[in-house]
């Protein structure tokens, strides 16, 4: 049990552990991602609100830290970085000599990870680790990094992890996990440890140990937490998908009100795709290939001779069903971890669960 | 742990030789001192300095030298085309499934290509040839536009030789040309063809679709029809999205596929 009033500790054993703590700010009315130093940087008192294509975050006063959930912006940017660089290389006349990048690895904290995207980091990592195992650049993040997950309180309207087995609260993947337990009269953290270097951590406290109290009032946060998710998704049906509604009519409905903006697979935290990008000095002896985030919503992202989607309706079939039912013969999982981003964010509103919800109704796909 | 990206490893260029106009074959080695071991079917990543890379079959092997044959498109083969005997380029791979050599053997082998779809499986057409009395009846049958853009045609006269029925058709005559005129499908439908046959094809999603189809009314077996898919790999290891055909990633998973597997996905437009 941590008290709200030690929370600092807990940053600063981390950051004496030398970790770059990075967790929720407030920035320009929407809750993103940064660097913190106390409990200070928190955004305090705070709620969002999630609707298809809406947002906004509220000063509630409430008395907690982490009531609302998941901003625009994923984890993935600090373990799958937007822009990286791949390799050199150098041209002296007809030699040419080619050096991988080595990235820079920094010990970090993420603090304040909802139980949707430590799922989202396993899967991340299952994608990137799928062809040879244990070389990925995103491993090798990974193995430096700490995970603080909290328990989602309030969850948002559109939010759907408890069908994806990701939430509200996380089970594993995580080095500490707390529950935040605030009112009025008393603000605390009830803390499970995830890994040998979570226990390490949380020794450094010299913690109260939770009373049976504490801990019910902590799985009590957790179940009322599964009360309030108002959405949801049928896995078996999204599974299906590709291979039951590959032609339905609905996909052309969406490809009208689709913008392809691409905003979907930018706040998606487990969409992986990219594209490479080469550079070459005007001297022509040094060249470079990076490696940035890239949209199936792209016009050319699929070539065969020529583009392949070209209607915007094939494309976020290509998004949706990727994500939903061929990840599972690809990597041996959903793709989705129900985090809502992509129905909040999108500027048309689209709404992952109930164009599935709609699809799905329809068993007669005729033979 | 620190931990190097992966970058292409320096590979010499032995010979260019051009085939049309458009399209040459750059022979490459390993300029590294470490062996390279492809198979038929399978594909590399050739980096153009400073333009980027390119998905490209394997035309021949031999021993640690990989033909590739290319035709200029865009940016990074128009760079591949600068490529003189002597430089060094780059190579990632090989990556990907090839075609299924081994368990041709002892059969009869029917082999389609399509324009520059021959290129892939030119590889197995030099085992069969050099490996003759594995295999039994062999047919080619080699459709392109037209008597211009003929590919390998110094390869189809050793073929020939070899007991291998090359069959070649043009789409568009010409004073020059005095074989058939027409589709793949042609010669392919008057052919006799035995039911028990290995067929592997290579070539534009459409005539590949014709040519299975077909084969399939000739009485093949559908788990004896192999075909090649052509998409844009970029990373060839599964990881950037780009070459998916439904529940494939065709950079890991083919390019060469059981038809059986792919023929749901070849049907449905835009996948």
């Amino acid at each position: 049990m941590l008290p709200a009033q030690e929370f600092d500790l807990l940053l600063g054993t981390l950051a004496k552990a030398g970790y770059e703590l990075v967790g929720p700010t407030l920035r320009h009315g929407v809750i993103g991602l940064g660097v913190i130093e106390r409990a200070e940087d928190l955004p305090k008192g705070v709620a969002d609100e999630h609707a298809p294509g809406n947002y906004r975050v509220r000063s509630d006063g409430s008395p907690g830290w982490f009531g609302y959930v998941v901003g625009q912006e994923s984890w993935k940017r600090y373990l799958f970085p937007p822009e990286q660089t791949l390799f050199r290389a150098e041209r002296d006349e007809h030699v040419v000599r080619f050096a991988g990048e080595t990235p820079e690895t920094r010990r970090r904290a993420l603090l304040g990870v909802r139980g949707c995207d430590v799922a989202a980091i396993a899967k991340q990592a299952r994608v990137f680790d799928a062809y040879d195992p244990g070389s990925s650049a995103y491993g090798a993040a990974l193995a430096q990094t700490f995970v603080v997950a909290i328990d989602c309180s309030h969850p948002a309207a559109t939010c759907f992890c408890t069908s994806m087995g990701s939430g509200p609260a996380a089970d594993e993947g995580f080095d500490l996990a707390l529950t935040e337990i605030a009112s009025d009269t008393e603000h605390y953290f009830v803390l499970r440890t995830g890994s040998a270097s979570g226990r390490r951590i949380a020794e450094k406290l010299t913690l109260e140990p939770a009373t049976r109290l504490h801990r019910e009032a902590a799985s009590a946060v957790s179940g009322r937490a599964v009360e309030l998710i108002e959405r949801g998704l049928d896995k078996q049906a999204a599974k299906r998908l590709h291979a039951d509604h590959p032609e339905h009519p609905r996909w052309e409905t969406i490809g009208d009100r689709c913008l392809s903006c691409g905003n979907c697979t930018m706040v998606c935290p487990t969409c992986f795709c990219s594209r490479r990008e080469d550079t070459i000095t005007i001297d022509g002896t040094s060249a470079e290939q990076r490696l940035v985030w890239d949209s199936c919503f792209n016009r050319d992202f699929s070539l065969a001779g020529g583009i392949v989607r070209e209607s915007i309706a094939s494309r976020y079939r290509q998004w949706m069903t990727h994500k939903l039912s061929t990840w599972h013969e690809q990597f041996g999982e959903s793709g989705c971890v129900g985090c809502g981003r992509c129905i909040t964010w999108c500027p048309a509103g689209i709404d992952i669960t109930q164009e599935l919800a709609a699809m799905a109704g329809d068993r007669g796909a005729p033979p | 742990m620190s931990l190097s990206q992966p970058h292409p490893r320096p590979f010499r260029v032995c010979a260019v030789s051009d085939q049309l106009e458009d399209t040459w074959t750059v022979e490459l080695a390993p300029a590294d001192g470490k062996r390279v071991v492809a198979a038929p079917g399978q594909f590399n990543m050739l980096y153009a300095f400073g333009a980027g890379e390119a998905p490209i079959s394997v035309s021949r092997i031999h021993a640690d030298v990989l033909a590739h044959t290319i035709r200029a498109v865009g940016r990074v083969t128009r760079g591949l085309r600068q490529l003189v005997v002597g430089d060094t380029v780059g190579l990632r791979g090989p990556f990907g499934v090839g075609w299924p050599v081994e368990t041709m053997s002892g059969g009869d082998v029917v082999v389609v290509a399509g324009g520059l779809g021959i290129a892939p499986l030119r590889p197995v057409l030099d085992t069969v040839a050099r490996e003759r009395s594995r295999f039994g009846r062999v047919q080619l049958f080699y459709g392109t536009r037209d008597r211009a853009s003929l590919l390998f045609q110094d390869d189809l006269k050793t073929w020939t030789q070899q007991n291998i029925e090359v069959n070649v058709i043009v789409d568009r005559g010409s004073p020059d040309w005095r074989g058939p005129v027409g589709f793949v499908t042609q010669p392919l439908e008057a052919a006799t063809i035995n039911r028990s046959a290995t067929a592997l094809i290579c070539g534009p999603e459409v005539m590949m679709r014709f040519a299975a189809g077909t084969l399939l009314r000739k009485g093949l077996n559908p788990e004896h029809l192999h075909l090649s898919i052509e998409r844009n790999m970029e990373c060839g290891t599964g990881q950037c999205g780009h070459c998916q055909l439904g529940p494939y990633l065709v950079c890991r998973d083919g390019p060469v596929f059981g038809y059986d597997a792919v023929s749901d996905c070849l049907a449905i437009r835009e996948l």
